[in-house]
């Protein structure tokens, strides 16, 4: 296929996924502020939160305070942000735009009116809004454009790199969701300090973990078990292992004359998850670990983009 | 002037014509309300499907439906079959035309057409002479202009032969029709028209280079934010083939290629959708973004074909309109069986002496003017409009021509609950390949307004649905 065509397939998906893990992480967090006696707590794992998605810097130039409404609105639908959830829709939508050929009609069509029902929801509310609901909606809108993707597409390279998009993107919302929260998840957590209940239950819930954690464990909630969950379980969809997993067996189906080291980098990312174990993880450092993670991350989004999205000229 | 339109629909007041009058009769059984919400929901869906066009410098708004009237435009057969013999007529002739100037020129050299009518033109190109193309087919597709005149004649308005759009309306409207009032395909044999992208992928492939034995054939757009994107992205996805933009193609050793992400491959036809100025910077308009560094070359050396050819443009200029007619009888000796409408050429001085003492009754055309703009329409305009354009014709008259105003048929079309008559015209595709066809209809448009005679989307026209009636 086209290599550019390619590239706004893989960006498509990239913009669906950003728009789903922030929806996530602001409908967990929204949840929070309803309880009484967050406010500092929930303050903290905004800030942190901020941090990690590389959105401190552009918050702080709008707001002085980190005012939860303000966030939440911020990360939201503010249309001037370019990272807000309303202008990753509006970025996935012209991506799709661009090739709206080789979609189906049934995922053309989900884009779009994605994309309008986007821009008449940040239309029609002036000051009094409700965030939950918004990005309930998001939430649902990413379910639908995924099943579309599964139910609809050919299983050709369109929907290959479809699907790298999506799991670089996760693997990346993982690894950040988890680095905000990298002081919680210290090995001696365990023992002596009471966990925060509620810092455990937005990192959980803002990657769909929370059932998955008491099913799986049936146990209390502990930090160990968390990281493991979320790190190096293979049946977890948004673990760093599952994404690295599917990373690699798509990448492999699009292989192409150049691509060989590309795949080796892969391989060895998802080798190194399978046989990894927690105490090993957590004995040379949780954020080490993270920070590397997320570097092999953008080391492999470059490599794919001048392997097969924009290739040099005349190659 | 003065004339009464030809009303498509009926014959007199509360009369219906044959062909339209189970139609009526269902029409006057619809409870308004069930109409006005069929309306809304043919609105709602084509924005979910994003079939629209891009309109410039408006942020956001930028993209816009073309209105689209749930009364459709009926033919019967018997219309419909002297059409489609007079289109393929007038298309076969236009390609042979096209062909002799590029190569012997006999029909300038017979005096038919003064040569420098057609040397001098500037959509003629220079590059292309002495250049064969497959099968000796320059306008692959073609979209002709048809209008209704008062006496109920069917006459060409206009050839277009560069790249001629609309078409992805016309398959886009019947399916709209289908979906809201499919109780009217069961009780009309309507002529189906949704094989058109197979048949034009068939008549690309028939045309590719010589020798090429499975070719792969791309759609060349100029990218998203053409006022045609949607119809280009439509028809690559019907056909099955790439949607390339410039920089998805290069071109090595005198043959093109797209950059896939298996790397390079071979591009045989491509159906380009940008106009010729565009394709090649090297040889045409250097600082083009949209085309294709060294096309021509491949194109020249028969590597790869383009359509439409280049240099089609010569043949549907409103210069060389009049001499159409004279082209069938030239090359084919057979007489139009679509007339003209008659045209005055400014150049000429009796022409030119009977047009501007007749201004406020004529309509007046730039000659390379297209899209409904550079136009004067006599009875619709003002004094000192009139005046202007007079200085104008005085000044530089080889770049105008007139015609008489037409009063085009007008069909039945919703505005708000009521039904008013509004001007119409048609345009079928007709495709040249290895044979000539035409999928019967074509794209009607209509002008909204009341009393407009301007079809143009660009201006407020919208469209119907086309039918052809088997029986």
């Amino acid at each position: 296929m086209l290599s550019r065509t390619a590239d706004h397939l893989y960006w498509m998906s990239r913009y669906i996924e950003r728009a789903e893990s922030q929806a996530r992480l602001v409908d967990a967090h929204y949840r929070m502020s309803l309880l009484p006696h967050t406010v500092e707590t929930l303050a903290q794992s905004l800030n942190s939160t901020l941090r990690a998605l590389r959105m401190e810097e552009a918050y702080r130039e709008r707001h002085a305070a980190t005012v939860p409404r303000s966030v939440f609105e911020f990360v939201s639908l503010d249309r001037d942000f370019a990272g807000s959830i309303f202008n990753c829709l509006k970025a996935a939508r012209e991506n799709a735009r661009a090739v709206r050929g080789s979609l189906t009609s049934e995922l053309w069509e989900t884009m779009n009116s994605t994309w309008l029902e986007a821009r008449s929801i940040a239309a029609r509310r002036a000051g009094q809004s409700d965030i939950g609901q918004f990005v309930e909606w998001v939430k649902e809108r990413s379910h639908l454009t995924r099943g579309v993707i599964i139910g609809t597409m050919l299983r050709d390279e369109a929907f290959h790199f479809t699907r790298i998009g999506t799991f670089l993107e996760r693997g990346d919302s993982t690894a950040r969701i988890l680095t905000a929260h990298q002081n919680d998840l210290v090995p001696g957590a365990d023992a002596g300090v009471v966990p925060d209940p509620f810092a455990w239950s937005v990192l959980l819930r803002a990657l769909s973990a929370f059932e998955v954690y008491r099913r799986v464990y049936r146990d209390v909630i502990t930090p160990s078990k968390v990281a493991e969950l979320l790190i190096l379980r293979d049946d977890m969809p948004r673990s760093l292992l599952r994404c690295s997993k599917e990373l690699y067996s798509n990448l492999k189906s699009v292989a192409n004359g150049q691509s060989g080291e590309t795949e080796r980098r892969a391989g060895e990312m998802h080798a190194m998850l399978h046989f990894a174990r927690m105490q090993e993880i957590t004995r040379n450092g949780l954020p080490a670990f993270l920070a590397h993670y997320l570097e092999s991350l953008r080391d492999l989004g470059d490599r794919v983009a001048s392997d097969f999205l924009v290739p040099p000229a005349e190659a | 002037m003065g004339s009464t339109p030809y009303n498509e629909l009926f014959l007199e007041p509360g009369v219906a014509r044959p062909h339209y009058a189970r139609y009526t009769e269902w029409l006057s059984d619809q409870p308004a309300d069930r109409l006005a919400q069929k309306r809304a929901e043919a609105d709602a869906l084509f924005h979910r499907v994003g079939i629209t066009f891009a309109v410039y410098g408006q942020e956001e708004g930028s993209e816009r439906l073309i209105p689209f009237d749930i009364v459709p435009r009926v033919l019967p057969l018997e219309e419909w079959i002297r059409l489609d013999s007079g289109l393929k007529q007038r298309v076969r002739a236009l390609n042979a035309f096209i062909h002799d100037i590029y190569h012997d020129q006999q029909i300038l050299k017979a005096g038919v057409i003064p040569a420098e009518q057609v040397l001098c033109n500037a959509q003629y190109r220079p590059e292309m002479q002495g250049v064969d193309v497959p099968g000796g087919i320059y306008a692959h597709i073609a979209g002709i202009d048809i209008v209704r005149d008062d006496a109920g004649e069917f006459r060409v308005l206009e050839d277009n032969l560069r790249v001629p759009s609309g078409v992805s309306y016309m398959l886009e409207n019947r399916k709209m029709m289908m979906r809201l009032f499919p109780e009217l395909f069961s009780a009309h044999r309507v002529a189906p028209v949704d094989h058109y992208p197979d048949l034009l992928l068939e008549n690309l492939r028939s045309v590719a280079p010589t020798g090429v034995a499975d070719p792969t054939v791309v759609l060349l757009t100029a990218g998203a934010h053409n006022s045609a994107y949607f119809e280009h992205a439509f028809l690559a996805q019907q056909m099955g083939i790439e949607l390339v933009e410039g920089q998805d193609l290069f071109v090595r050793d005198e043959a093109v290629f797209m950059r896939t992400t298996l790397g390079p491959r071979r591009v045989d036809v491509i159906y380009r959708r940008i106009d010729d100025d565009f394709l090649d910077p090297l040889v045409f308009r250097p600082d083009s973004m949209l085309g294709v560094p060294g096309l021509l070359t491949a194109y020249r050396a028969g590597r790869i074909t383009i359509a439409n050819a280049i240099g089609t443009g010569v043949a549907d200029d409103k210069s060389i309109y009049p001499y159409v007619p004279d082209m069938i009888r030239f090359y084919l000796g057979q007489s139009p069986v679509i007339g003209n409408v008659h045209t005055w050429m400014l150049r000429r001085e009796d022409d030119r002496e009977y047009v501007l003492a007749h201004l406020p009754e004529l309509v007046v055309k730039e000659v390379h003017g297209a899209g409904g703009y550079g136009m004067l329409i006599g009875p619709a305009s003002t004094k000192a409009e009139i005046e202007a354009f007079r200085r104008q014709i005085i000044a530089t008259p080889e770049r105008y021509i007139a015609q008489p105003t037409l009063a085009l048929s007008t069909c039945p079309t919703f505005a708000g609950e009521s039904l008013v008559p509004r001007h119409i015209d048609l345009r079928p595709f007709v495709l040249s390949g290895k044979e000539v066809s035409i999928v019967p209809g074509g794209l009607t448009r209509v002008a909204l307004r009341a009393g407009s005679l301007v079809v143009n989307s660009s201006q407020g026209g919208g469209t119907k649905d086309t039918w052809v009636l088997e029986a």
